[in-house]
């Protein structure tokens, strides 16, 4: 029998080795430089202050990563998580808080602050699509080197389980892919993994007037668009949950799969912020709905029954819901709140997939009859703060709208309790009578 | 009318013996435990220390829930129990008539009687005061020892590798866990227990325990006489039942608290449950006291039904339980490495030596199965065993049982294979055609 296939290194009493200590100091110097790219010494060499404040952090980050691979065994990697200052709501998790809603708040409203570390980015800028560099541009390029980066250790993280490996490696090639790279080849940056109402001008009379001028691609997008809203949605969430999309396609599940993950556990789980949770997510869903609608019977009247009202509302909630919450709340308390703030409490998209996923689906976490001894590790590590050890303690299988498909709840359980499964719809709600009640 | 029922002990045994009971009834329910406040899952403790958990997250209920169900939960000392006048006595002074009262009462951990079992940085691991002082044990130190090889001592080593303690494990067996676990899974913890760096020493007992001159232990002298150094000393050769509050009250006791099938002691109106009861007729194939969460729960919900009127035995069905030895998950249904007359054992490893998959049966039916790394799913194997499939039956409809996420690799052809080169001109095959819809739609939850 082989026995020793895997090697790690034994315990020192510090587990921080050599390979770990280059990794955090190269990621850590980066970081400065990342700072001093701020100011206008930029201007001296921009590919010279991109290569120190990108990609040395980077590249540090990994090494950091892959030394890991020497220090331990394949399995569930959570020691210490609630002792770090990193990640359990202290001194580092605050500063990274402040510096992620910083960044927001500077890309969408004071891109002139960002003048100087925008300019390092046009050498890539100009190697992929020929133009200068701008906020976007930045925004849309550290996003993706985030989801790449920690996709890497969440690939390291759970090398045991084939589902998170799969899930991981889709969620990095449709970032890279679908939301960074074709967008910035076609016309009018279109994003093919993105719908209505998550991206709600999508849908909007005005796209489809703008797309359609543009002849068959935009044709073509504006199809697209309707088709995955409509049709595909429900078909899909009908087959698999909302996990097609929130945990394996989506940008923002994406990002909270990948950079949210150290975070995951910071979820409150109480039965008050699931009610919170409740009332908010489907507001918000209301009044994108609401906004659509009057937008199109707007169209239909030119403007006259409605006038600048459905315009301001659009505003409005292109300011507070997508800038504010999705960017700014969304992604800034991911050390505070958890990896998906945005998704539990404001996502639209989310609400839609989570109503078809609970009434219309044969996704259902199934319970390992009575195997559950409560230790609450699902629940800790659920992002989506479902208290998922109230259902396996009681033999009922999890069904939740709130449920994005993560998979992680059945990896950490040490009991081998839950399963993510498809099945037919009719018995999804059913209690395992015969171990527990 | 609605009687007082009483309860000694807020583990899994007391707390569902009170939920069930509300369920049933409007009795006044009140649970009793000087331990902690809330129930909290004992089998996480080991998560706290390791830094996976918050204390808050390992309570299975949220602190509202009590009160909301009116079940009153008293944090004290129960000192004494008086069965004729059917009150027990309180550490802080209060006297509480019961009508009824349920014992649950859980366990010690065992002290063999070492020399120096007594000293600093000495102590075993079950309670909440014992996580404690674990914390405050194994600050800064560098080596630990663990006395004794079963599930408590394994979670011990792993919670220390979480904190970069060597550590080195005296086992008395020549295997790990061997008296429960069959020889090629005990040989396979054995080794991924090394793996992980922990000195894992078989065939070893420790002798006695050496302190150094501020009374803190300093190293281990095992029966062969050799000296093993360390800062800490973890004692986890087993628990047992928690009678002391039982000595002196007329209820009859052993090893454990002696309850019939109904969970009924010698004395009226008082039963006991869990950890600290001991069957005066074990079930068959079963121990006369059983000391795991599941059993603790299952006995306290038949104990329930018969508190609330509707007198119901304890019967368990299939045995089955499970557990984790570091990154490897164990689950076992029905008779495993009981030697039964008659039996056989198909046994499937792979090749990294770390997952395997252990189907007994005799020549009728199915009786047990092992599993390691790989999960299955509790109703369909003890349905399987229950009603008697045959082994052949069992092999065909496998990947039934498969309770694994969707893409890990699967090993039931593996087995199938295996069965057929030991048993030539037998070919069972896997439901084919049903794999291939299976895989498709992923119909497993359909197929019982
Ligand atoms: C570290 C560890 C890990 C474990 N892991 C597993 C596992 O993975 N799977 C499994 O099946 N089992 C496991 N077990 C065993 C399992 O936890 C026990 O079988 C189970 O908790 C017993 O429950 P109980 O309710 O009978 O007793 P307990 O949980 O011990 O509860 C008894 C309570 O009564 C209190 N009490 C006692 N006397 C008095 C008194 N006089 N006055 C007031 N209060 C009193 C005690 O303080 C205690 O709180 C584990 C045990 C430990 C220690
Ligand atoms: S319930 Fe499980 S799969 Fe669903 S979101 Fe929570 S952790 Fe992920
Ligand atoms: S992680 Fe598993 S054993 Fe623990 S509470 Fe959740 S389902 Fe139960």
């Amino acid at each position: 029998m082989t026995q020793n296939i895997l090697n790690i290194d034994p315990p020192s009493g510090n587990n921080f080795t050599a390979l770990k200590k280059t990794g955090l100091a190269m990621f850590s110097v980066g970081m400065l430089f990342f700072l001093i790219s701020f100011t206008s010494v930029t201007e001296f060499s921009p590919l010279l202050f991109f290569t120190l404040s990108i990609v040395l952090p980077s590249a540090g980050a990994l090494i950091f990563f892959f030394a890991q691979l020497k220090s331990s065994l394949p399995g569930v990697k959570k020691n210490g998580i609630q002792f770090m200052s990193a990640t359990n709501r202290g001194l580092i998790g605050w500063t990274t808080a402040v510096f992620l809603t910083g960044m927001y708040i500077l890309i969408y409203w004071f891109p002139e602050l960002l003048e100087n570390l925008i300019r390092i980015f046009d050498p890539l800028s100009f190697a992929l699509n020929g133009n200068p560099s701008n906020q976007w541009f930045l925004y849309g390029t550290l996003y993706t080197i985030a989801v790449l980066v920690m996709g890497v250790r969440m690939l390291i993280h759970n090398r045991h389980s084939k589902y998170q490996i799969i899930r991981t490696l889709s969620v990095m090639f449709v970032q890279l892919t679908l939301a960074y790279l074709i967008p910035m080849f076609i016309q009018n940056g279109f994003f093919f993994s993105y719908f209505w109402p998550l991206k709600q001008e999508y849908l909007f009379p005005s796209s489809y007037e703008y797309l359609t001028a543009s002849g068959g691609i935009g044709m073509f997008m504006f199809f697209w668009a309707a088709v995955m809203s409509f049709i595909a949605t429900p078909v899909l969430t009908y087959f698999y949950g909302k996990r097609w999309y929130c945990s394996w396609v989506c940008g923002c599940g994406a990002l909270a799969e990948t950079l949210g993950d150290p975070y995951r556990h910071n979820s409150d789980k109480s039965l008050t912020s699931w009610k919170i949770e409740r009332w908010m997510v489907h507001s918000v869903l209301v009044v994108i709905i609401v906004i659509t609608a009057l937008l199109w019977i707007d169209n239909a009247n030119e403007n006259f029954i409605f006038g600048e009202f459905v315009h301001s509302a659009n505003k409005w909630y292109g300011f507070f819901i997508s800038a504010m919450f999705a960017g700014v709340i969304g992604v800034g308390f991911y050390p505070l709140m958890g990896s998906r703030v945005w998704c539990r409490f404001g996502c639209p998209m989310a609400a839609i997939l989570g109503i078809l996923q609970k009434y219309f689906s044969r996704f259902r976490i199934t319970v390992n009859g009575g195997q559950c001894i409560s230790c609450g590790n699902c629940s800790t590590f659920c992002e989506m703060g479902i208290d998922v050890k109230s259902y396996a303690q009681r033999g009922q299988n999890v069904i939740r709208a709130s449920c994005v498909g993560c998979g992680i709840c059945s990896e950490v359980c040490p009991r081998g309790v839950l399963r993510l499964e498809n099945g037919p719809p009719k018995d999804r709600f059913e209690l395992n009578k015969e171990y527990l009640r | 009318m609605s009687e007082n029922i009483l309860i000694i002990g807020n583990g899994i045994t007391g707390v569902t013996a009170a939920r069930h009971i509300r369920k049933m009834s409007g009795n006044n329910i009140f649970v009793i435990s000087s331990e902690s406040e809330y129930f909290f899952s004992r089998t996480a403790l080991m998560y706290v220390y390791m830094g996976h958990e918050k204390f808050e997250d390992i309570k299975p209920y949220e602190n509202s829930f009590w009160k909301k169900n009116n079940i009153e939960l008293i944090f004290d000392h129960v000192t004494q129990i008086n069965t004729e006048r059917k009150q027990v006595s309180l550490k802080r002074g209060n006297v509480i008539n019961y009508d009824k009262l349920i014992i649950a009462t859980g366990s010690l951990p065992n002290k063999c009687g070492w020399k120096g079992q007594d000293l600093q940085g000495v102590q075993g691991l079950y309670s909440l005061q014992d996580l404690k002082l674990l914390e405050s044990n194994t600050r800064k130190i560098k080596k630990a020892v663990i006395v004794g090889g079963g599930l408590i001592g394994i979670e011990l080593s792993e919670m220390l590798l979480s904190r970069n303690i060597e550590v080195t494990m005296l086992v008395r067996e020549s295997g790990y866990w061997s008296n429960i676990l069959p020889e090629e899974e005990s040989q396979m913890i054995s080794r991924h227990i090394r793996q992980h760096h922990i000195d894992l020493r078989l065939s070893t007992e420790a002798a006695e325990f050496i302190g150094d001159e501020n009374g803190r232990v300093k190293s281990v002298v095992t029966k062969t006489g050799e000296h093993i150094e360390c800062q800490f000393i973890g004692l986890t050769a087993g628990v047992s039942p928690n009678i002391d509050l039982v000595k002196n009250s007329g209820i009859n006791y052993n090893c454990g608290i002696l309850v019939n099938e109904y969970l009924e002691t010698n004395i009226k109106d008082v039963y006991a449950a869990g950890d600290c009861a001991e069957f005066q007729n074990a079930l068959p194939f079963r121990k006369n006291i059983e000391q795991v969460w599941y059993t603790g729960r299952m006995q306290a919900e038949a104990l329930a039904r018969t508190v609330c009127g509707n007198k119901t035995e304890y019967s368990p069905g299939v045995w089955f339980n499970s557990a984790k030895f570091l990154d490897i998950e164990y689950q076992v249904y029905g008779l495993v490495n009981m030697n039964i007359p008659g039996e056989k054992n198909l046994y499937f490893e792979n090749e990294e030596g770390n997952k395997s998959i252990r189907i007994v049966y005799t020549d009728e039916s199915v009786i047990g199965f092992n599993l390691m790394g790989i999960r299955y799913r509790q109703e369909v194997c003890v349905k399987w065993i229950w009603e008697k499939y045959s082994i052949e039956k069992v092999l065909e409809n496998l990947s039934e049982a498969n309770f694994d996420p969707e893409f890990f690799r699967q090993y039931e052809n593996d087995l199938i294979k295996k069965y057929n080169s030991l048993n030539p001109g037998k070919n069972v095959s896997h439901g084919k055609k049903r794999k291939l819809v299976h895989s498709l739609f992923n119909n497993s939850a359909q197929s019982y």
